[in-house]
């Protein structure tokens, strides 16, 4: 009896574990199947390179959407990326132990807030202060890489902080005793000995903000156009689906299906230069 | 000629007395050798000697530490203290970076950014480790290459790179292979004629070999202090004597 | 006692009047940790400073029209889709970390498959999620929108948290107690169930929680599998709006702005409670 529980048990954790397979099979098999006839139809160039899209016409092409989620996820980085590293650096080599109880909950939470509730606050808060004094709508590449850069923070600095903690202590001490102040010995010695950890924190980042939907289609102004500077409004590839996928059918549902499918090829992309980078870290 | 005058110096750990009123005075040009058993306080007083011991939470001296006559605790610029004073540590700990870079680091720290200079630099302390001619072709690859001895001479020449007076020695061979170790021996006493050195070993013939005076600690005193010579053959605390004799430790 | 004084003045002016490149690097250290914090902190405060004044107890009736636009309906659609989501996951999330802690062989190839894909479970955007969810429940089973399709849809999202979280859970125990435990003849089932998983409940129960702030928090994964209806589901195949969908629904007709304020300090209120039990637990787990 035992002996059947036993192995009956087994081949029921083996099937849990192999859910995750089959998700990921799922998931590549229905969005390409359901994408890639269309990008077909379309055609490829004119899907990926075209520079209009506009459905009533038979238009789509998804070229803007690829820039603007380059370019807003960019300025994401740009932004959050030297914040989040030296807030990581403040955190694992300034911060006093009680401040530290509050700081850390605090960085935890921001990557708890809803996106939605980020994108209002961007909408309420940051698209007046750029509008303010920038001039035009307020909602461009500029507040969206601004929403986006604060979004990602939590991510950057919580993988850059363990990746600093993690550097053995004798770098840091070793560049002080050479006469080094503090500031030279942590960015000197310690963060190039972290670099490769950081780097994949950063990559996270970067797939964080260019998956990321409801907070920059509130902030981002959502013309379908190529953005000519940072105070243009742009469209990214998430923000594509979810204004028009409600109302969509036929092709243009397809089409929808196919910038996912894009979306998704980029995300691959990213996650496997995050793992063969963490393999290299560690 | 005193280069280091310690004066009735106590250091605490929060309420824990690590160091019990030290009067030492350590001489120019000559290696002074600190010994004793495992947490008698040899290290502490060492860390002492160039501030490393700020690092540590809760650590507060009393008394005096004078280098060429200047209070270390007073208003000094504690990076430049430490430029004057090197240290070597127990484990080799070269940063990750290449061997150029890890020789560089320091003279770059204070301000030198010639390559030409910066070449000078490297070359002459790597001859002075006698290290030159097994790096010279790899001076670019990475520093963590090379084997604990040749890590620790490394470091002993990043040390010399940026032209210290003294140079404080934490167990510096405790990590390595007999062969090694007497390559270190023999440069420690050849870097002597330049600069002073202060060295913590818990190996006793160590101190015996290469050491002109040696300091005796035992649960944060300093038994005793004297030539190696008379402290090893005539020591005048019976301690000393059941230490080197190796009755305890 | 002479105590020196750590970081005075004295000592600082001192360290930094040659050297104006380190001044400037620990300016910007401390600068990027107040903005940080201080990012976070105006949110919080600017949600609930214009969001309480508009919490009206009509905006928490049972019903849903569009005079109240109550969001409670909302928020139990978010415990009926929280529910079924980790009715769903937690079991095959925790047994599948079972095998690859307890049964898998350490390397095999089968291991590293599910770890590669479970990383990439965890990379996939939630409007990828979304769209997905659509597709195969939606429209190729028929579902429509419904809570089933929403809740499905998130189960599969938060799957690789739970796996992880346990695992390390699961690893943490001390083989000792394996050991203990085969060692009075039990089998790999029961110390797996009696000894093992016991241990580990803490580490999987903030893993759970963490989840669940993922699903308050979701909004592009079920705008498109469970819907937009703003009424309590009757059954499993009724559509759904969580909370935060509910928030989306409100922002995106444009007059519902004073609405929005007040389920914003209502969801904000939520992941900081969610935080709370999650750190609390953490720390529970660090002191052990």
């Amino acid at each position: 009896m035992r002996k059947y529980s036993e192995s009956i048990m087994k081949v029921v954790f083996l099937i849990a574990a192999c859910v995750s397979i089959i998700a990921v099979i799922l998931i590549c098999v229905f969005l390409f199947a359901s994408g890639v006839p269309a990008i077909k139809e379309i055609g490829i160039s004119d899907f990926l390179l075209g520079n209009s899209w506009k459905p009533n016409q038979e238009l789509y092409g998804i070229f803007p959407m690829i820039i603007g989620s380059i370019y807003v996820t960019a300025g994401s980085i740009i932004i959050g990326v030297p914040i989040g590293l030296l807030c990581a650096v403040f955190m694992a080599r300034y911060c006093p132990k009680g401040l530290y109880r509050i700081l850390k909950p605090a960085v935890d939470l921001l990557a708890g807030i809803p996106s939605i509730v980020y994108g209002f606050f961007g909408l309420m808060v940051i698209v007046p202060m750029v509008q303010g004094s920038l001039g035009g709508s307020g909602k461009c590449l500029l507040t969206a890489s601004i929403l986006l850069g604060i979004m990602i923070l939590p991510t950057i600095i919580s993988v850059s902080e363990s990746n600093i903690r993690a550097v053995p202590e004798y770098y840091y001490e070793g560049s002080l005793a050479l006469g080094a102040t503090k500031e030279r010995s942590v960015f000197r010695a310690v963060l190039p000995a972290a670099k490769m950890g950081i780097l994949a924190g950063v990559i996270l980042g970067i797939g964080r903000a260019i998956g990321e939907t409801m907070a920059v289609v509130m902030v981002c102004g959502n013309q379908a156009i190529m953005p000519e500077g940072i105070t243009s409004g742009v469209r990214t590839l998430t923000a594509n689906i979810v204004l028009e996928m409600g109302y969509a059918s036929g092709l243009h549902r397809e089409a929808l299906i196919a910038t996912a499918v894009v979306l998704f090829v980029f995300i691959l992309i990213i996650n496997l230069s995050f793992t063969a980078l963490k393999r290299r870290a560690d | 000629m005193d280069k280091y005058t310690i004066e009735n110096l106590e250091l605490f750990y929060g309420d824990f007395k690590a160091l019990k009123n030290i009067n030492l005075n350590i001489k120019e040009k000559e290696i002074t050798a600190f010994i004793g058993p495992s947490g008698c306080g040899k290290s502490t007083l060492l860390k002492t000697l160039n501030r490393m011991n700020d690092l540590v939470e809760g650590c507060r001296i009393k008394g005096k530490i004078k280098l060429d006559g200047e209070d270390i605790y007073g208003k000094i610029d504690v990076n430049h203290l430490r430029k004057r004073v090197g240290m070597v540590f127990q484990k080799p700990n070269p940063f990750p970076m290449s061997i150029f870079d890890n020789i560089a680091y320091g003279p770059r720290t204070h301000g030198i950014h010639s390559k030409s200079r910066l070449s000078e630099i490297v070359e002459k302390s790597l001859k002075d480790v006698a290290i030159w001619d097994e790096v010279k072709d790899r001076l670019n690859k990475s520093a963590l290459g090379l084997s604990g001895g040749q890590q620790q001479r490394l470091c002993i020449a990043r040390a010399l790179a940026v032209e210290p007076e003294v140079i404080l020695m934490d167990e510096p061979t405790s990590a390595l292979d007999p062969i090694s170790t007497s390559k270190i021996e023999d440069l420690t006493v050849e870097l002597k004629e330049k600069y002073t050195i202060i060295m913590v070993t818990h190996n006793m013939q160590q101190a015996a070999r290469i050491s002109d005076k040696t300091a005796f600690f035992l649960l944060g005193d300093m038994v005793e202090f004297n030539d190696t010579e008379k402290l090893f053959s005539m020591p005048e605390d019976k301690r000393t004597e059941d230490y080197i004799t190796g009755r305890f430790g | 006692m002479k105590r020196r004084k750590r970081g005075s003045w004295e000592q600082f002016w001192l360290t930094y009047k040659h050297r104006p490149g380190s001044l400037i690097m620990r300016i910007l250290v401390v600068i990027s940790a107040i903005l940080t914090a201080g990012i976070l902190f105006s949110l919080i405060l600017y949600i609930l400073v214009n969001g309480v004044v508009h919490l009206k107890p009509e905006l928490f009736a049972w019903e849903f029209n569009t005079d109240n636009m109550s969001m409670m309906p909302a928020i139990i659609s978010t415990v009926y889709i929280t529910a079924l989501s980790l009715l769903m996951a937690v079991p095959i999330g925790i047994f599948s970390a079972i095998y690859l802690v307890e049964y898998a062989k350490r390397g095999s190839k089968l291991v590293k498959i599910i770890r590669t894909t479970t990383e990439t479970l965890q990379g996939i955007p939630s409007i990828v999620y979304g769209l997905f969810g659509y597709i195969l429940f939606v429209i190729t089973l028929g579902w429509s929108y419904s809570l089933l399709a929403g809740a499905v849809t998130l189960a599969i999202m938060i799957l690789p948290l739970i796996i992880r979280t346990t695992e390390e859970a699961l690893i943490s125990v001390p083989d000792a107690y394996r050991e203990g435990s085969f060692g009075l003849g039990a089998g790999k089932l029961r110390t797996v169930f009696k000894i093992i998983l016991p241990c580990a409940v803490p580490g999987i129960l903030a893993g759970v929680i963490l989840a669940i702030g993922r699903i308050v928090g979701e909004s592009a994964a079920l705008i498109f599998t469970a819907g937009t209806v703003a009424q309590v589901p009757g059954s499993l195949f009724d559509s759904a709006r969580t909370l935060s969908v509910h928030m989306y629904a409100l922002l995106s007709e444009g007059l519902y702005t004073n609405e929005a304020y007040a389920t914003a300090v209502v969801l904000l209120v939520l992941v900081i409670l969610i935080n709370a039990v999650s750190g609390f637990i953490a720390k529970k787990l660090a002191t052990r």
